[in-house]
């Protein structure tokens, strides 16, 4: 009964969005609506298949599976969102990667920037979330996880969340709201998906087993709960017809602009900072094997952190038609949420005190701990950004970009890759991982990948900074923008070898636990434990 | 004296445990929380010294009185007092004059020089290219090759007035027709050799027939001889400078569907001073008449 129920719902899904293909106003709509045909056909035929089954028994224990999955989608993910990133940072030193002749603009920097940061924040980073909050929570409350195959809809409608916004996205339509570049429609979805992941996340901490929630599931409570709330209302609009991708949005003029920013800096906050916390409160204890160093600070830096990020957007909009009032606001919560960020960093690396000397011998270990550094690094380097005196140096230039990578690819990556390191051998029942020696490499040149990036764009971006306010004697401006273009090519250049430098750690990465998840691992560690009598 | 390190006292666990993991009961690290009532103590005062709190009928202006459009107002208001007997200076010469004024004159320090560099870097730039030197449809500035005339008046209503800016009454206008709409192909590609004989840019041999092609249809702007007229904005037809390239396809286009570039009127949106400024400028790069 369950089988027909869905299958007359997918008819209905497929028969819509046919309708729509045939009515279709623009590319994009008409592509995605193409694209719902096939995905909900597929499931249509499978459903199909299934009715007159007997009901399978219900399954019992952890739910892994699309915990495996999440990992495999996140590496495939990761080494996407990357290589357009190195592709983009090229651009920008060689125009002519822009491949306008070829393919007529759709692969130009301004349709394949939106790409990259969604395919690294939502598609990497949103993955990765997803994967390990899933595994977390049934650990940590030693429950399976709430609502069956809820989760697998969770995990497949967020793919294909991020395969219509990608297609948007090279075709042209684009609602202009950075870091939320997807039209109405997709917004729509993504609501639905994010509403049956908060229901997975809350129903299994609700039916767990432990008596206290454990830290991590805070955080990523509070991510998912937040990036609701930021997504409804930051993408409230208009569709100009049902059957096209264009909307006009509620607000306009400055109220607009701090919406916009309103949402983009809490999904820094609570996207990038907050779920990747609850990331870190769970695999470095684990990967240390030692106690979390303070129970208290946790609890008070949550809470400060939750409290405090919220009103830092305005920030983003010194020195603009923002009101003055508003700027302070947006400056003072930010000075203050250092030391509530911090409070992440001294509870990760205290965690250590006692097992320093495992940084020698654990390479997974020393990516967590460089992840962390690089988080205490740029949430200081954050407040102090937000200082007006220092914004009016650096907003508009490359440090911006700088301090946005050393804080993704430090932390967010590098916390991330920590993390599919001790997932995949316990996911794959494998004794190991394959190689630690590619783990090192890895670490090497994606550490080194890091600093060629930020410290180039730290010179780029004070440079550009120094040489945008450079007035004469006379009061004249000395620099046209051009020069300041100009200036930066080398800086742009090493730029892109540090993107290289980081994909090949991801490829190498990639490749390593590909081999861990087939049991190459376990026939070289036998090979490699030669100690052991063979049998 | 060396201190007695501090004793490592084993802190006990909370007593949970999830999945094998313990939380330590250790207090807040002193540091930490001392910088954290430093830096609310801090946003306090600052919220006090800068407008901060939004009430009905206006925000708390704050005891320094700062504003934000205030401070930018304070700094243009110190240079143009600065600047204005010089600015005065500028509007009052003749615009012959002004290169070689005592008080504004010169390159490198003079202030016209330094203030229409300013404005063209700004504004200009971005068609002209930083050096002036143009691209694929905006005139290089640095030859004596002008579309309506080099001289500082000519440079002066062009930037006032602009090029085809339609909602300036005095912009620049003409129109060169789409000749594609009257003549056969073959009369254009004509046409193309017989234009690339005048200036040598191929080998083409002018004949009869095409001479007269060109005198009918071409010469009424660009001159008998091909020199062109500035006064409708004509090119020289003659020389190897083409503003749209110089390939026989190019040049076919060209005629077929004719070309319009917009340039826009700088008056009312720059001042009077900046515009002399900027003619003094653009004059001293090269092509200057």
């Amino acid at each position: 009964m369950q089988h027909t129920i869905k299958a007359v719902l997918l008819g209905v899904i497929v028969l819509a969005a046919a309708f729509a293909t045939n009515f279709a106003r623009d590319l994009s709509y008409q592509v995605s609506a193409i694209v719902i045909i096939l995905w909900a056909g597929y499931l249509f035929i499978r459903e199909i298949g299934k009715i007159g089954n007997a009901p399978t028994p219900a399954e019992t224990g952890y739910m892994d599976g699309v915990v495996r999955a999440g990992v495999i989608a996140t590496v495939f993910w990761g080494i996407t969102g990357f290589t357009v990133g190195v592709w983009i940072a090229f651009q920008l030193a060689f125009p002519v990667l822009n491949l306008s002749e070829l393919t007529h603009g759709y692969l130009n920097f301004g349709r394949l920037r939106p790409l990259h940061t969604s395919a690294v924040i939502f598609a990497f980073g949103g993955n990765a979330l997803i994967a390990t909050s899933f595994y977390v929570v049934q650990r940590t409350s030693a429950a399976r996880l709430f609502g069956g195959n809820l989760a697998w809809f969770v995990f497949w409608g967020y793919q294909l969340f991020i395969v219509l916004a990608a297609l948007s996205y090279v075709l042209g339509a684009s609602q202009s709201r950075e870091y939320a570049e997807p039209e109405w429609y997709i917004d729509l979805w993504l609501t639905i998906v994010w509403v049956a992941y908060l229901m997975v996340f809350a129903g299994t901490i609700y039916k767990r087993k432990e008596p206290h929630i454990y830290v991590a599931n805070w955080f990523y409570l509070a991510f998912i709960i937040t990036i609701a709330m930021l997504h409804i209302v930051n993408n409230m609009a208009v569709p100009v017809s049902i059957f096209g991708s264009k909307s006009v949005s509620l607000f306009s003029g400055v109220q607009d602009a701090m919406t916009q920013w309103w949402y983009g800096h809490n999904a820094v906050g609570f996207f990038l900072t907050a779920g990747f916390l609850g990331m870190m409160y769970y695999f470095v204890p684990k990967q240390a094997n030692r106690p979390v160093f303070s129970y208290k600070l946790s609890i008070v830096h949550f809470w400060a952190l939750i409290f405090l990020y919220i009103w830092a957007g305005p920030h983003h909009l010194h020195y603009t038609a923002l009101p003055d009032w508003a700027q302070t606001l947006g400056m003072v919560m930010s000075i203050i949420l250092w030391m509530p960020s911090w409070g992440g960093m001294i509870n990760g690396l205290m965690t250590l005190s006692g097992a320093w000397d495992k940084l020698r011998t654990d390479a997974v270990l020393r990516i967590m701990v460089v992840s962390i550094a690089f988080y205490g690094m740029s949430t200081f380097e954050g407040p102090m950004m937000a200082i007006k005196a220092v914004n009016s140096l650096s907003h508009y230039t490359d440090w911006t970009i700088g301090h946005v990578h050393s804080g993704a690819l430090g932390w967010n990556g590098m916390i991330s890759f920590g993390a599919l390191y001790f997932l995949v051998p316990r996911l794959w029942f494998r004794k190991g991982l394959y190689s630690m020696k590619l783990v090192n490499y890895h670490f090497w040149l994606a550490t080194i990948g890091i600093v060629l990036y930020a410290s180039a764009m730290w010179v780029s971006g004070i440079m550009e900074g120094l040489m945008w306010r450079e007035v004469d004697a006379q009061g004249f401006l000395v620099n046209a923008f051009s020069d300041t273009v100009v200036a930066k090519y080398s800086l742009l250049v090493i730029r892109g070898v540090g993107g290289l430098f980081y994909l090949t750690g991801a490829l190498i990465m990639a490749y390593n636990l590909r081999m861990t998840m087939i049991g190459a691992g376990d026939a070289t560690s036998k090979e490699a434990t030669t100690a052991v009598p063979a049998e | 004296m060396a201190k007695t390190p501090a004793k490592k006292e084993e802190v006990g666990t909370t007593g949970h445990e999830w999945d094998g993991i313990e939380e330590y009961n250790n207090p807040l690290p002193r540091w930490w929380l001392w910088t954290t009532y430093a830096t609310i103590i801090w946003g306090i005062a600052y919220m006090i010294a800068y407008p901060a709190i939004p009430l009905p009928g206006g925000a708390t202006p704050g005891v320094l009185g700062y504003s934000s459009r205030g401070e930018v107002a304070a700094d243009i208001a110190a240079i143009e007092e600065m600047n204005a007997p010089l600015v005065a200076r500028i509007n009052e010469l003749e615009l012959t004059e002004i290169a070689t004024d005592d008080l504004v004159g010169g390159e490198a320090d003079g202030f016209a020089y330094n203030g229409g560099k300013a404005v063209f870097q700004t504004f200009c730039a971005q068609c002209h290219g930083a050096g002036a030197g143009g691209f694929v449809g905006y005139p290089s500035l640095t030859d004596d090759d002008w579309l309506w005339g080099g001289t500082i008046e000519d440079i002066h209503t062009t930037i006032s007035y602009g090029i085809r800016h339609e909602t300036n009454l005095d912009t620049r206008i003409s129109e060169m027709p789409a000749f594609g709409e009257f003549l056969s192909k073959e009369e254009i590609a004509d046409i193309v050799e017989y234009v690339g004989s005048l200036s040598g840019i191929n080998e083409a041999v002018a004949t009869e027939e095409n001479e007269m092609l060109f005198l009918d249809n071409c010469a009424a702007c660009h001159a008998d001889d091909g020199t062109g007229d500035r006064f409708a904005g004509a090119p020289n037809l003659t020389d190897f400078i083409w503003l749209y390239g110089d390939s026989p396809e190019t040049l076919i286009e060209t005629v077929t569907y004719s070309r319009a570039g917009v340039m826009p009127a700088w008056e009312g949106r720059l001042s009077e001073s900046q515009i002399r400024q900027a003619a003094v400028y653009i004059h001293s790069l090269g092509g200057g008449e």
